[in-house]
């Protein structure tokens, strides 16, 4: 068998739909729903957006509670009796907790950032038809999608790299994804080649066509694919369990699986906490880990949702 | 795709060498971490064939041939018990999680609203960008045994529901964390594919008396056709990785009967136990059914008119 070209992956990438509010018109022919299908419809996606919101509230409402408050009611509550950051403080004021935001936050960052440079230019050295070697090397980002290496041997590598107990163990196993690189060069070849020849004819080398013409006309898939990878290492769990033997290099997600879903009481010795004073209730300071994991997200999220559905239809496929 | 290059003159390899000699730098990291971490450790699974030893390393470690392969279809217990776990999981998905945004996205695109529509989707998408340690540890707090449900009915007299922690729940559990996280999310390629129905053939089977279910079946579902199919090969491929980090954060609360599937038994027996050469039998064999699962349904779709992944 072989791959000729990518053609499903990119029609469903350049196929953008059209603009919602075009589309949004409804033809005055089609009929309104009856009563029961609205009825269904709203308790449907009422429920599923309910399950959503419910435990999110939750959680922010036990992480601002008092001690009292959440004895009183079992552990988790969905309103606060009083709105107390004791539980930020404290977790944030050193220790385990601090330790491993502060791993997570330099992972996340460094690790995008090398992640999207490092597609960006290997989508961009592909995307220039005829180019020399350009066709093998599409070949060997194909043929990486249709198989998988396998947890054993990915692991043996990276320890044959003597990447154990690094930082790099958690970046450098995942800096390329394939389907990344494929969604890229899709963008890029459909930029209009003779956009890049003027370019060229005024003297401006690839380099120069990279930086300050494609990069800049493609930010909105650049945003989302970094969106991808960000939240891929700002969640990475698995990699950091199997690579890293020292706890004192755990990111976030572990710090949280050992505290909040292994239940491990937090002490004031995990924390180096601010020293004397009964530490808030640990409901409480589990839920603020939980809302500190969440919350960069929350701050993305917003600026990067209008691109989702534009940008990387393909993405879904694969995240 | 239609892409309106201009065909640069046929020039020796040489001098396109040095013509794209910048372009092909930039090609080189990325290369370079996909051969590193994707293709060499590809050759790193003929360790399945050895009686390997981390000390001896893979060039001096033992060949024995297939014995590991023997071990594991000799029917070793804990082996078959994966096996059994990872269809029975698949299956069940395949069943409940498949189809979960597929009536998601027709019930979102039949709103009028589109304020409504936006918020609906824009919450339904966020679950997806949690960590499987964040879901696992908001369903503790809503379902365990000291979550919210039992609270709510211990406080009311009522019995108490062991849900987490329960392994003849342990399946419902799963998939329904699957669904919380991703179906919202998975929603937005139907979505894309429902706005690109031509409209005027809703008006046009209006205008031929269909009613609001019969448009539902005869245009907006064969809409959805094409990438109904794409996800269900893409799923196909997935189909024995069911949750592996999912699964390892709980795996401990409900035991291994329960909750080994192909992908802890190799992390289990491999990285923890160093039975390097029967996991990486295992994990060998698992990647050989993908590929073929793939390459097979995509075969599939096509003699059903369909594009599937690829064409070849």
């Amino acid at each position: 068998m072989t791959v000729t070209e990518p053609a499903r992956v990119e029609a469903a990438v350049v196929s953008e739909p059209p603009a919602q509010r075009d589309r949004r018109r409804r033809n005055p022919t089609l009929s309104r729903p009856g009563v029961p299908e609205s009825v269904l419809k709203v308790v449907v996606l009422g429920f599923a957006v309910l399950a959503v919101v419910v435990p999110f509230l939750g959680i922010l409402s036990t992480s601002l509670s008092s001690k009292e408050h959440l004895d009183a009611k079992g552990g988790f509550v969905l309103w606060p009796d009083a709105v107390s950051l004791d539980a930020y403080r404290t977790v944030l004021s050193g220790g385990v907790v601090s330790k491993a935001l502060l791993v997570s936050v330099g992972v996340t960052l460094i690790g995008t950032v090398l992640s999207l440079l490092v597609t960006a230019m290997l989508a961009y050295g592909l995307s220039r038809p005829g180019s020399f070697g350009s066709r093998p090397a599409l070949l060997i980002v194909l043929f990486s999608l249709l198989f998988s290496p396998g947890l054993l041997p990915v692991y043996l590598t990276v320890r044959g790299f003597g990447l154990i107990d690094t930082y790099a163990a958690l970046i450098l196993p995942g800096l390329v994804g394939g389907f990344n690189v494929i969604v890229l060069r899709s963008f890029f070849v459909s930029i209009p080649a003779e956009l890049l020849e003027s370019a060229r004819i005024d003297g401006a080398g690839e380099w120069q066509i990279f930086t300050r013409i494609v990069t800049p006309l493609s930010k909105a898939v650049l945003a989302v694919i970094g969106l991808f990878y960000g939240v891929g290492y700002w969640n990475a769990f698995f990699n950091a369990l199997i690579y890293l033997n020292d706890q004192g290099r755990w990111p976030l997600p572990l710090v949280l699986r050992t505290y909040v879903i292994n239940n491990t009481q937090i002490s004031a010795g995990d924390l180096a906490a601010s020293g004397a004073g009964a530490l808030p209730a640990q409901p409480a300071l589990q839920m603020a880990m939980l809302l500190i994991a969440v919350v960069p997200i929350l701050i993305v999220y917003p600026f990067l949702q209008r691109h989702f559905t534009k940008g990387v239809i393909t993405g879904a496929v694969k995240g | 795709m239609a892409s309106t290059v201009v065909q640069r003159p046929r020039q020796g390899w040489r001098a396109r060498l040095r013509r794209d000699r910048v372009l092909l730098a930039m090609t080189i990291p990325g290369l370079v971490a996909l051969v590193g971490f994707h293709y060499l450790p590809l050759l790193g699974n003929v360790i399945a064939f050895e009686d390997y030893q981390p000390f001896l390393g893979i060039i001096n470690s033992q060949w024995v041939g297939f014995e590991k392969f023997a071990i594991l279809f000799n029917g070793d217990p804990a082996f078959v018990n994966a096996v059994k776990n990872t269809l029975i999981l698949t299956l069940v998905q395949v069943i409940f999680v498949f189809p979960a945004p597929i009536v998601l996205a027709l019930m979102i695109n039949s709103l009028l609203s589109d304020r409504m529509r936006r918020i609906v989707q824009n919450v339904l998408y966020l679950p997806h960008f949690l960590s499987w340690v964040v879901v696992v540890a908001i369903f503790q707090q809503l379902l365990g045994g000291s979550g919210l449900l039992n609270t709510f009915l211990r406080s009311h007299g009522a019995a108490t529901l062991d849900i987490v922690g329960n392994p003849d729940l342990f399946i419902s559990l799963l998939t329904s964390q699957v669904v919380w996280k991703d179906s919202g999310w998975a929603t937005i390629l139907f979505l894309a594919a429902l706005s690109q129905v031509d409209q005027s053939l809703y008006e046009a089977s209006a205008i031929d008396g269909a009613s609001r279910a019969q448009q539902l079946v005869n245009v907006t579902l064969p809409a959805l056709r094409g990438v109904i199919i794409l996800l269900l090969i893409l799923r196909l491929g997935d189909s024995l990785n069911v949750g592996f980090e999912q699964i390892i954060l709980q795996q401990k609360a409900v035991g291994s009967e329960a909750s080994e599937v192909i992908d802890t038994y190799v992390f289990n027996y491999g990285i923890l136990g160093s039975d390097w050469g029967t996991s990486a039998a295992v994990g060998l064999v698992k990647g050989v059914i993908a590929t073929v699962l793939v390459v097979g349904a995509n075969k599939l779709a096509h003699v059903f008119g369909e594009d599937g992944v690829y064409r070849a």
